[in-house]
């Protein structure tokens, strides 16, 4: 689809005009210069692009943890650039799961504690929510690795506590920051594959920030970003 | 989100024992110095506690603690007697007297001379001999530290004789009392014998002790003495906390043990702060994720002040309890002073409080003015 596609009424996210800079001055820094784009519920997008194009200061506006300087951005019908801080933290809290590029687990935590954090959020009672999270490893086969640290896990083991992280609030909006990056190929594939397997839903969507082509063939579509802009949206069939 | 929290510091093992160390290090200086500081505020006042049943004390205008003997004329007493509402009223003689033991050597002594009719004043705890034989002729009760101290790996015995500024005094009783500031021995006599073993002087009369009549207060009492007599006239509590102010404020008692008690604030401070601080900076790509995954700053600030809270709660604890053991541990095996009232465990959490909430607020502002876009940096 076309950077200057029409609104999609059924999009899960909307974005129009977006920019965002940074610094002031002369340090001033332009990292996104106007970007328009829908994504559809049901859809895996990814980003893609070079080191420094806004693939990341993109995702991070889509999923409400930083401001645009200029544009719209409505996600899941909310429109983000006029909801207060409270109410874009109660959003994020019910509606987005990160899949971030450093895990960011809690080193003293267990695995099923990890993936219990976004319920205990939300104010799950505590044993509810591990029983959630041990259910959501346990689909994502690592049933028998409830109670290990993240230090005694493998990276691709860590990734997939991420994704159970990311899931067991049933978000509708999935970002995926470089899951691949730290992982082998083969991890990386497994990663892919299950993000695809058990985060893609007719009423969700999942956006992937990437950098490994490897990546590619589990898109539903791919925008590469240059300079601040969305350069091109094609099918993962188109880049292969 | 609290026990995410608990986790979270109890995960860093390291950290954690470090800001407790710190907070155990404060509390256990701050408490201790003050302890041993109200152990001595407790000495200078430990005579006045010692002489139970006389509700007032009367004494010189001028009078401004125990040890700061103005003497009045024998008259006074019959002038306290005669102010309405006194119940009864006796004399008090209270000095330092010269004793020569039979080796020849001299020890400072404290004198305190207990009214002859009635031995008002006497000690509690005679557990050798007895008051009754007070009033032998030059009878005198010793307090155990003294005996000790002036006939030192000898046996309690009764019957020893010694000369108090040149006069014969016989030891007829043995009892327990307080220490005193001076540590000097403490020999309790009859009045009237008092004033021989004194220095001639024309006036000898330390304080008269009276006692409200009953139904009327202590302080009524003492208005109507001082009013009708010039005299001061304060209750037991007045002048327990008049002596203890003399020395609050006249000596530099408090300075030192001031500083001491700063020191420890500072350091404990400086220790937890920076420990604290260095723990939250390390985990601060887990606070930005768990703000990014929706926690509210108003979460995190209560999740930070849990985390201090425990190791405030624990630090003073460990602190207080050393401070504790160290007080037990010098009651049975030193002479040094020591009281823990509970104002001191008071004062102790006000500073612990006072550091966990520097520490926190310290932390608390990284994470708080923290981007939760943080974690999409790699």
């Amino acid at each position: 689809m076309p950077a200057s596609a029409p609104p999609n009424t059924t999009a899960a996210i909307t974005l129009r005009g977006v920019t965002k800079e940074f610094g002031r001055g002369e340090s001033r820094t332009r990292a996104l210069r106007g970007v328009d784009l829908d994504i559809p519920y049901g859809e895996l997008l990814m980003l893609v692009g070079p080191s420094g194009c806004g693939k990341t200061t993109l995702v991070s506006i889509m999923a409400g943890t930083l401001e645009p300087t200029a544009g719209t951005v409505r996600s899941l019908g909310h429109d983000l650039t006029t909801m207060t801080n409270g109410r874009k933290v109660r959003f994020r809290r019910d509606h987005v799961g990160f899949i971030f590029q450093a895990t960011n687990l809690l080193p003293a935590l267990s695995a099923v504690e990890n993936a219990a954090v976004p319920l205990l959020i939300a104010g799950w009672q505590r044993q509810r929510a591990l029983l959630a999270a041990a259910a959501m490893l346990d689909r994502l086969g690592l049933g028998d690795r409830l109670t290990s640290l993240p230090s005694e896990l493998s990276g691709g083991q860590q990734q997939r506590v991420t994704i159970a992280r990311a899931l067991v609030h049933e978000p509708r909006l999935l970002v995926c920051d470089e899951p691949t990056s730290a992982l082998d190929a083969e991890n990386g594939r497994i990663t892919m594959e299950l993000i695809r397997q058990v985060a893609v839903q007719p009423d969700r969507a999942v956006v992937v920030v990437t950098h490994d082509p490897r990546a590619y063939p589990f898109a539903d579509r791919i925008a590469t970003m240059e300079d601040g802009r969305i350069e091109s949206v094609t099918t993962a069939v188109d880049q292969a | 989100m609290y026990w995410i929290a608990w986790k979270m510091l109890i995960g860093n093992r390291g950290k954690y024992l470090g800001i407790i160390f710190g907070v155990v290090f404060a509390a256990l200086l701050i408490a201790q110095q003050a302890s041993i500081f109200c152990g001595l505020m407790s000495l200078t006042v430990s005579q006045i506690r010692d002489v139970e049943g006389p509700a007032i004390w009367v004494m010189d205008e001028n009078v401004q603690f125990v040890d700061d003997i103005k003497p009045l004329k024998d008259t006074e007493l019959f002038r306290v007697k005669g102010v309405p509402g006194v119940d009864w009223a006796v004399r008090f003689y209270k000095g330092i007297g010269r004793a020569r033991l039979q080796e020849g050597s001299y020890e400072q002594m404290i004198l305190l001379g207990l009214d002859d009719a009635t031995l008002i004043g006497a000690p509690q705890d005679v557990f050798l001999g007895s008051i009754a034989a007070l009033r032998s002729p030059d009878a005198v009760i010793i307090d155990e530290a003294g005996y000790r101290r002036i006939w030192p790996d000898e046996p309690f015995q009764l019957g020893r004789v010694f000369e108090m500024n040149d006069r014969r005094a016989v030891v007829v009783g043995i009892t327990k009392a307080s220490r005193t500031f001076q540590s000097f021995p403490i020999l309790y006599t009859r009045y009237s014998q008092a004033v021989r073993f004194a220095p001639p002087e024309r006036k000898v009369l330390s304080f008269v002790l009276a006692n409200p009549e009953p139904g009327l207060s202590s302080q009524e009492v003492c208005d109507r003495i001082a009013a009708q007599t010039g005299l001061q006239a304060l209750t037991r509590s007045q002048f327990i906390w008049q002596t203890i102010w003399y020395y609050l404020q006249k000596t530099g008692i408090p300075i030192n043990f001031g500083i001491t008690v700063l020191l420890g604030f500072i350091v404990g401070t400086a220790i937890a702060g920076q420990t604290f601080y260095l723990f939250t900076v390390e985990n601060i790509r887990q606070f930005g994720a768990l703000k990014a995954m929706g926690t509210g700053n108003s979460t995190i600030l209560l999740m930070v002040l849990s985390q201090a809270a425990n190791v405030g709660l624990i630090g003073y604890g460990v602190g207080v309890g050393l401070a504790a053991a160290f007080g037990w541990w010098t009651q049975t095996t030193t002479r040094l002073a020591f009281f823990m009232p509970w104002q001191v465990l008071g004062l102790t959490a006000a500073a612990v409080f006072v550091i966990v909430l520097v520490a926190s607020v310290l932390s608390v502002r990284k994470v708080l003015v923290l981007d939760p876009a943080i974690v999409f940096r790699g």
